[in-house]
């Protein structure tokens, strides 16, 4: 198993996967809070085409988490984090 | 690859494959490009190659032999050099330049790193492929609920299972591969809701009965799905789901012959998770933005028109699979042959099949296009679906716009999905309406089929890899 930084805390995962999918195996299905709404978002279409599953990767917002393999080291930052 | 490509192809899902492997065999040289972090597309997603041994997918595949044999085909060509294999490659637009095309892509391999990629070639097949369709319901936003593509997009390439407690609903046979994946994968499937009746079926037995092939992959689930127990429920359909962080249960009910709930039909069932599709949408941006000529399609998309060679109406510019007619893998596949045989002949090049190949191929996607048209007429989308909505639920996901709101709309006078868009904003976030574009279009109660919005820019892309370009 390989670590990502996710919010600060360490998440394995297996080579190969995307971000959303460690963090689906992690039993997260939610990371993000809509704007108006404050709804819970996370991975829907699970291919690219929904962009409710947003996180910011490498300090660049706006990464489609279902299509960024997962990376050792690579750290991620969810709007829930940046809510609190 | 030095010398400049006779063809570009985007997409490398089955019709791609099948496209790239005729035209290198006639001696073109191939700049094959896609999105994903290997070929296959979404019908044939795999794990990047260097996890495959950790992520075991191969039992949830179907017609992995074919896969195989293009895959090699295609591995030889990359290392003679006469194919540019670009994975990883996100095309953003495509335009027409002199004689030939020239395509954008953001070459996203280090993500978030964009790298700014310019391809040109004389002649461009477009096999884009198509997604879930999706139709609204009380609760539909709530985390856990996904497309069923979104839950096998996940077990075929991460391994994951998105619920230990799922329940499926929606229309059309890619239910039975998801529901039988799941389950193989440990995964309770405590309910599969089909909207449609098998009863539909007898309406168009022809077709189905000339498809031996389907009836035997049609069989093979549902033995798989008797084996692990799993009910499909006819004439059912999952009309809300509630939970606060995440699903914890949904509401299902028998349909009337118009698609709406049976009054007292209304069962609760919990579960973690939540998979829903109502067919497929066309994935259409770089041939709607090329300009080609559109044609009704009998499962309420607009696709792209062709000719019997998968010409479109812009001379050079071709289009096989499911942005010609939503049909599955197997006529993807016959459609990127003939697609690739139309690049060769137009190029002066020889024939890679002979005619009576070529025939039996043109007879073979005239059966399976039967076959899907008949399909599309069994499952489709039930007329009444929108009695499943209150004016609170969400239609359009990013810009959080009510199924009231958009009813206003319509009371106001909008006739469309454009219409409705200007004065709601509904489909004008993120995805920009591909999630909501269908739905909205029906609750703006228009007659005619879903034409997606024209998007000049298919897939986000930062103004750095923009500005790149001028380098």
């Amino acid at each position: 198993m390989s670590e990502l930084i996710i919010d600060g805390k360490p998440l394995a995962f297996v080579e190969g996967q995307t971000v959303a999918a460690a963090l689906v195996a992690a039993g997260r299905v939610s990371w993000r809070t809509t704007r108006l709404g404050h709804r819970p978002r996370g991975v829907f279409c699970g291919i690219g085409v929904c962009f409710d599953c947003l996180v910011t990767i490498d300090g660049v917002g706006g990464q489609r988490a279902c299509l960024v393999p997962a990376r050792e080291g690579m750290t991620v930052t969810t709007e829930e984090s940046t809510d609190e | 690859m030095s010398e400049p490509a006779d063809l570009i192809i985007v997409g490398a899902g089955p019709a791609g494959m099948a496209a790239a492997v005729t035209a290198l065999a006639g001696g073109l040289r191939v700049v094959l490009i896609d999105s994903g972090t290997a070929i296959g597309g979404q019908f044939w997603r795999h794990p990047p190659e260097h996890a495959r041994s950790v992520i075991p997918t191969e039992d949830l595949h179907h017609g992995l032999r074919e896969y195989h044999a293009l895959s090699e085909t295609l591995s030889a060509h990359s290392h003679r050099g006469q194919l540019d294999l670009r994975l990883h490659h996100h095309a953003w637009s495509a335009v027409r330049e002199d004689d030939g095309f020239v395509v954008h892509a953001v070459d996203r391999q280090r993500a978030p790193q964009e790298i700014a990629v310019v391809l040109r070639a004389p002649r461009l097949l477009v096999a884009t492929g198509a997604y879930d369709r999706q139709l609204p319901f009380p609760g539909w936003d709530l985390p856990g609920v996904l497309t069923i593509g979104g839950l096998q997009a996940l077990l075929k390439s991460g391994g994951v299972a998105a619920g230990s407690r799922v329940a499926l609903g929606g229309t059309g046979p890619f239910l039975l591969p998801v529901a039988a994946g799941l389950a193989a994968r440990g995964v309770e499937v405590v309910t599969v809701c089909e909207a449609a009746h098998p009863r539909a079926w007898l309406r168009h037995p022809g077709p189905l009965l000339r498809s031996p092939g389907k009836w035997a992959e049609g069989a093979g689930y549902a033995l798989a799905l008797m084996r692990h127990r799993i009910p499909v429920r006819p004439r059912t359909a999952i009309i809300s789901a509630e939970g606060g962080a995440r699903v914890t249960s949904v509401q299902i009910a028998s349909l009337t012959s118009d698609g709406s709930p049976r009054p007292g039909t209304e069962r609760r069932i919990e579960v973690d998770a939540v998979g829903v599709g109502w067919g497929f949408a066309p994935q259409l941006d770089l041939l709607v933005t090329l300009g080609c000529a559109l044609t009704d399609s009998v499962d309420g998309n607009a696709v792209v028109a062709v000719d019997k060679g998968q010409r479109t109406t812009i001379f050079g510019l071709y289009t096989a699979g499911e942005t010609s007619g939503v049909g599955g893998a197997a006529l993807a596949v016959l459609e990127g042959r003939l697609a690739a045989e139309s690049v060769l002949a137009d190029s002066g090049a020889a024939p890679v099949l002979d005619k009576k190949r070529l025939a039996a191929v043109r007879s073979a996607v005239a059966a399976q296009r039967a076959f899907a048209r008949a399909l599309a007429l069994a499952h489709p989308i039930p007329p009444a679906w929108s009695s499943w909505l209150t004016d609170e639920t969400v239609v359009c996901r990013c810009e959080e716009v009510s199924a009231g709101v958009i009813r206003s709309a319509r009371a106001e006078g909008a006739c469309d999905h454009r219409q409705v868009k200007q004065l709601t904003r509904a489909g004008m976030g993120w995805c920009q309406g591909r999630m909501c574009g269908p739905a909205v279009h029906c609750l703006a109660a228009s007659k005619q089929v879903y034409e997606p919005a024209e998007r000049l820019v298919a897939t986000p892309l930062t103004l750095g890899a923009l500005a790149d370009l001028d380098k």
